[in-house]
């Protein structure tokens, strides 16, 4: 159960830019979890409910969004279908992680008051 | 201005950030990276369940070493000293990071560990992390390899059922081989297989920390990694083959 560790660290970031910037509250958060982040979506959202109150996030609505997951062949670009041995079939190369693994913070949108 | 209590209005502000979450334990990583660089150590992070001989495989390391190479580990658990004091039995001067509830390591606990007085003055800097397939996997902590201990005893199957561990592990260590014999009908070539659809670049050790087997490959696999130009294992792509799941 790593995914609370990662909401105290994103709510530390966020938190930071939205003091940075003079913001009243946070609106929203935009993450992007891919299949083999090594999280669990739910347990994610889970714990951003959890560990939000009292922080500029209390009012926040968490978007998750995924990524696809594809192997690629270093050397040739061909794609490699999950679940396969992780080898080109035409150069015998490894596959390389195309995409999958993301564990990003995308977007925060801010509350700021108007003076600012 | 609001009408109603003077607090003003506020406008939406949108930020991209596209930044890694664990960006902070990535810079932390690094500069625990550059620690053992510049000290010419190479720094280890060991995964695998609890009671897959991670601890184990370290004492017969150090036994099969007899000193000609200075070791030196960092020990995560949840909690107690024990595998600390079992090194440090066997020679490896260990230092214990006790977690409490985190269930893995993060680049900050090894960054303190060292400056709470871990060893650098060593040729191998052994992280044993947290028993645990999962949360590991996805903390850098500095190392110049994952290694993944995984034990005959827990099945062909693990490497499907955690990718994520499997993918970034540069070797596995499929310990407690002497125990083949009790276990029918495991077979070595189905575990081979699940690797190879998880992990590019397949490598795989049998070893048996009790018989001795297997542990002159690892050091051997270990030596390699401090061959400037060799850190990373080549591939070993021709040869693999598909085996089909019955």
């Amino acid at each position: 159960m790593h995914e609370y560790s990662l909401v105290q660290a994103l709510l530390d970031r966020v938190e930071s830019e939205a003091r940075s910037r003079h913001a009243s509250a946070v609106h929203r958060v935009t993450v992007r979890i891919g299949p083999l982040a090594g999280v669990e979506r739910e347990l994610f959202s889970k714990a951003f409910e959890i560990v939000r109150p009292g922080t500029l996030c209390d009012r926040a609505e968490l978007v998750v969004t995924g990524d696809d997951l594809r192997w690629t062949c270093e050397v040739c670009g061909a794609a490699i279908p999950t679940g396969r041995v992780l080898v080109c079939p035409d150069c015998g190369w490894p596959a390389r992680l195309a995409s999958g693994d993301a564990l990003v913070l995308e977007r925060i949108e801010l509350e700021v008051p108007d003076h600012v | 201005m609001c009408e109603d209590c003077g607090c003003g209005d506020t406008r939406l502000v949108s930020v991209d950030v596209h930044e890694r979450l664990l960006a902070g334990n990535d810079r932390t990583a690094a500069h625990n990276r550059g620690h053992f660089f510049s000290r010419g150590v190479t720094a280890l992070n060991l995964m695998g369940s609890p009671g897959a001989g991670k601890t184990a495989i370290l004492e017969a390391t150090a036994r099969h070493l007899g000193g000609s190479r200075r070791l030196a580990a960092v020990a995560g658990d949840l909690e107690t000293e024990r595998d600390a004091e079992r090194l440090r039995k066997a020679g490896i001067p260990a230092v214990a990071i006790t977690t409490g509830s985190a269930c893995h390591l993060d680049a900050e606990m090894v960054h303190r560990a060292v400056h709470d007085g871990a060893s650098l003055e060593a040729d191998y800097l052994f992280i044993e992390n947290v028993g645990n397939l999962v949360c590991p996997a996805i903390y850098d902590l500095g190392q110049q390899a994952n290694v993944v201990a995984l034990s005959v005893t827990e099945g062909e199957d693990k490497p499907l059922k955690y990718p994520v561990m499997f993918r970034n592990a540069d070797l596995v260590l499929l310990t407690k081989v002497d125990l083949l014999p009790a276990l029918d009908g495991y077979d070595v070539a189905a575990v081979q297989d699940a690797l190879a659809r998880v992990m590019p670049r397949p490598r795989v050790i049998a070893v048996s920390a009790r018989s001795g087997e297997g542990v002159a490959e690892w050091v051997a696999w270990l030596e390699g990694l401090r061959v400037p130009g060799e850190l990373r294992p080549a591939p070993l792509a021709i040869g693999v083959r598909e085996v089909s799941h019955g």
